[in-house]
């Protein structure tokens, strides 16, 4: 386990954060200057029209992404210029990535995927059963711990995936529109299940275009052409 | 990743594609049975070739008249300046160390008349040490008597078959025959020794080499052949006949092929035949190997998605790149143990249909066959798994 941050310590802290990409003679800022310091246990929201920058943002948080200029730390370990192999052992273990379209393998059991985290980072297979079993009974997905995602509802496949993007209790979730593939009561299931992950101390950065799931994080990030543009805590809380 | 679970990932993976991959590994097995059945093929006339060759025993050394860089020797007849090989070269060569027996030799082609009957055969000058140099045995009566210098007797041994031509079933010891304008008395009939690349072996009639030299009006022998012990090394033995021939001669007039040094010769020029007909199955692997290489590349694209998710489950490079070739492997692995069995069976099955067609499979092209499908696999993957591994993850995690 990664040590735990002291109090006065922020989870991720990024500071002048630039990124550029090039579509064929055009720039686009994707990131501009972007400073942002996010603590244990948060739960933000980050939101803003296509093309603002905040996918990119989750990307970089995710180590999926590398900033062109500025620095990230996480966990006050500087993960800006980590090699390749490196990024991947800290995408391993301290971050769980959330997708809109699940990204289930389909000739997998629900099982093997929540599984899947924990082969790639090569753990003996008693302790992978274990923690799996754990997971399926956390997610309620023990009766279906065999099926294959062909054979799962929409609520079930994002529960596996869920349960998958957690099993290796990593510091900080990121979900990308987590709730834009299901209809609004199985969204609302799903939206509960990462708040109650959030309640244990988990982190939870969600990336939305629907103001009603964004309206419900502690905290919203507004983003435009690459920069925040506000950053405000939740009035029900603020106040 | 352990490799147990890398194993796994990429067989539930061909697994999942059940036709597709089976069609693919159909490739590989295909031009494995192709490489495995010639091969056999091969190895069989191989070995056949050979055993044609040592069935007079493989520590036999020739000497020929006249000094020759590229084997073979005069065309009898042709007059050649070389110095001949004599009856008494012969007799000295027998008492070199090692030596355990040296026969002359000296042959042509005669009518050979007896009981009534007429038969045109081979005739070959010898001496006493014939049988052992050639491990060959006699039927019934001797072979022709150890003589001291000067005339021998005119006694004749008959091969099987000649006898059989001419006398059937009556006994033909002490009987006398006229070979060419000369007359002998025969003293025994060789053992039936059957056939040597198409030449019929027991159409043979044995004289004295003395006799042969006056039947063919000829100078010298056509060769020496000498036999030595097992354990004696041929090179030495070669060496002493080399050293005692020039103290005869004064200079190296003539030309010494061992058996080893021509079974060396024949054996490299089969294994290149088997090569060859391989090479000609290797054309259809080469097919299976761009199979497999398609398949591979069609894989990479479908799941783009998952390459990405892999990575963003924490997945190094080297992992995907491995998972991508060891499905690579275990596709063209699995064709390979395909291809043997059917090339194997195949190969078999022809032993039943043809079983004068000699077919042989050494179990190390069998193991040599895995191991080249297995490297098929590696190189076929490079190319589609370098690509999958080089996947930007966020462009794959979008790719839908």
């Amino acid at each position: 386990m990664p040590s735990l941050p002291s109090a006065n310590q922020d989870l991720i802290e990024l500071s002048q954060i630039n990124r550029t990409f090039y579509l064929g003679d055009s720039q686009v800022h994707a990131l501009r200057n972007v400073n942002l310091h996010i603590a244990s246990g948060e739960y933000i929201a980050v939101m803003g029209p296509s093309g603002s920058g905040k996918s990119t943002l989750l990307n970089l948080i995710g180590l999926l992404d590398r900033a062109d200029a500025g620095t990230y730390k996480l966990q006050g370990d500087d993960v800006t210029t980590l090699d390749s192999d490196a990024q991947a052992q800290v995408r391993s273990k301290r971050i769980g990535f959330i997708f809109q379209s699940f990204h289930l393998v389909p000739r997998l059991t629900a099982a093997a995927n929540i599984e899947l985290p924990l082969t790639l980072a090569g753990m003996p297979t008693a302790q992978r059963a274990t923690l799996v079993v754990q997971a399926l009974k956390d997610f309620g997905l023990t009766d279906r711990a065999q099926h294959k995602p062909n054979e799962l509802s929409g609520g079930q496949r994002q529960r596996v995936a869920i349960a998958r993007a957690t099993v290796q209790r990593p510091a900080v979730l990121l979900a990308d529109e987590p709730t834009g593939n299901l209809d609004r009561i199985t969204g609302e299931e799903v939206v509960r299940l990462l708040e109650a992950l959030n309640a244990q101390g988990m982190t939870l950065i969600v990336v939305t275009h629907d103001p009603v799931l964004g309206a419900r994080a502690r905290r919203q990030i507004k983003m435009e052409d690459g920069c925040i543009v506000s950053d405000s805590l939740s009035s029900s809380i603020a106040t | 990743m352990r490799l147990a679970d890398s194993t796994r990932f990429a067989l539930q993976a061909i697994v999942s594609h059940r036709l597709r991959s089976f069609l693919t590994l159909l490739g590989i097995a295909v031009g494995i049975a192709a490489v495995i059945l010639l091969t056999s093929i091969g190895e069989g006339v191989h070995q056949y070739v050979l055993s044609e060759f040592t069935q007079f025993g493989t520590n036999v050394i020739a000497i020929a008249p006249g000094k020759v860089k590229t084997g073979g020797q005069p065309p009898s007849g042709i007059p050649t300046t070389a110095r001949l090989l004599t009856m008494e070269d012969a007799l000295s060569l027998k008492h070199l160390p090692n030596v355990t027996a040296a026969t002359p030799l000296v042959w042509g082609n005669s009518e050979v008349s007896g009981n009534g009957r007429l038969r045109r055969s081979t005739i070959y000058g010898v001496d006493a040490d014939f049988p052992r140099v050639f491990s060959s045995s006699l039927n019934v009566g001797s072979f022709l008597p150890r003589t001291g210098a000067g005339s021998p007797r005119a006694f004749v041994v008959l091969g099987a078959k000649l006898r059989n031509e001419l006398f059937g079933d009556v006994n033909p010891l002490g009987a006398r025959v006229r070979i060419g304008g000369l007359h002998f008395r025969v003293i025994g009939v060789m053992a039936p020794k059957g056939q040597f690349l198409g030449i019929d072996l027991d159409d043979t009639a044995f004289i004295p080499a003395e006799r042969a030299l006056e039947l063919y009006n000829r100078e010298g022998l056509v060769e020496i052949h000498v036999a030595y012990a097992e354990n004696a090394s041929s090179v030495k033995v070669a060496d002493a006949i080399k050293d005692r021939l020039i103290m005869r001669h004064g200079h190296e007039d003539f030309t010494i092929t061992t058996q080893e040094d021509m079974l060396k010769t024949l054996s490299n020029i089969l294994n290149i035949l088997t090569m060859a007909v391989g090479a000609l199955g290797g054309i259809s692997l080469l097919v299976g190997a761009v199979g497999i290489v398609t398949i591979m590349t069609i894989s990479v694209t479908e799941r783009t998605n998952e390459i990405g998710l892999l990575v963003a489950l924490g997945a190094r490079r080297r992992s995907v790149l491995g998972l991508f070739l060891g499905e690579s492997i275990i596709l063209a692995a699995l064709g390979g143990l395909m291809g043997l069995s059917l090339g194997a069976g195949l190969a078999q099955l022809l032993r039943l249909v043809l079983p004068r067609l000699p077919v042989h499979t050494p179990w190390s092209f069998a193991v040599g066959a895995l191991v080249m499908s297995a490297v098929i696999g590696l190189l076929a993957g490079v190319l589609p798994a370098r690509s999958a591994a080089r996947l930007d993850p966020i462009e794959a995690l979008r790719a839908e």
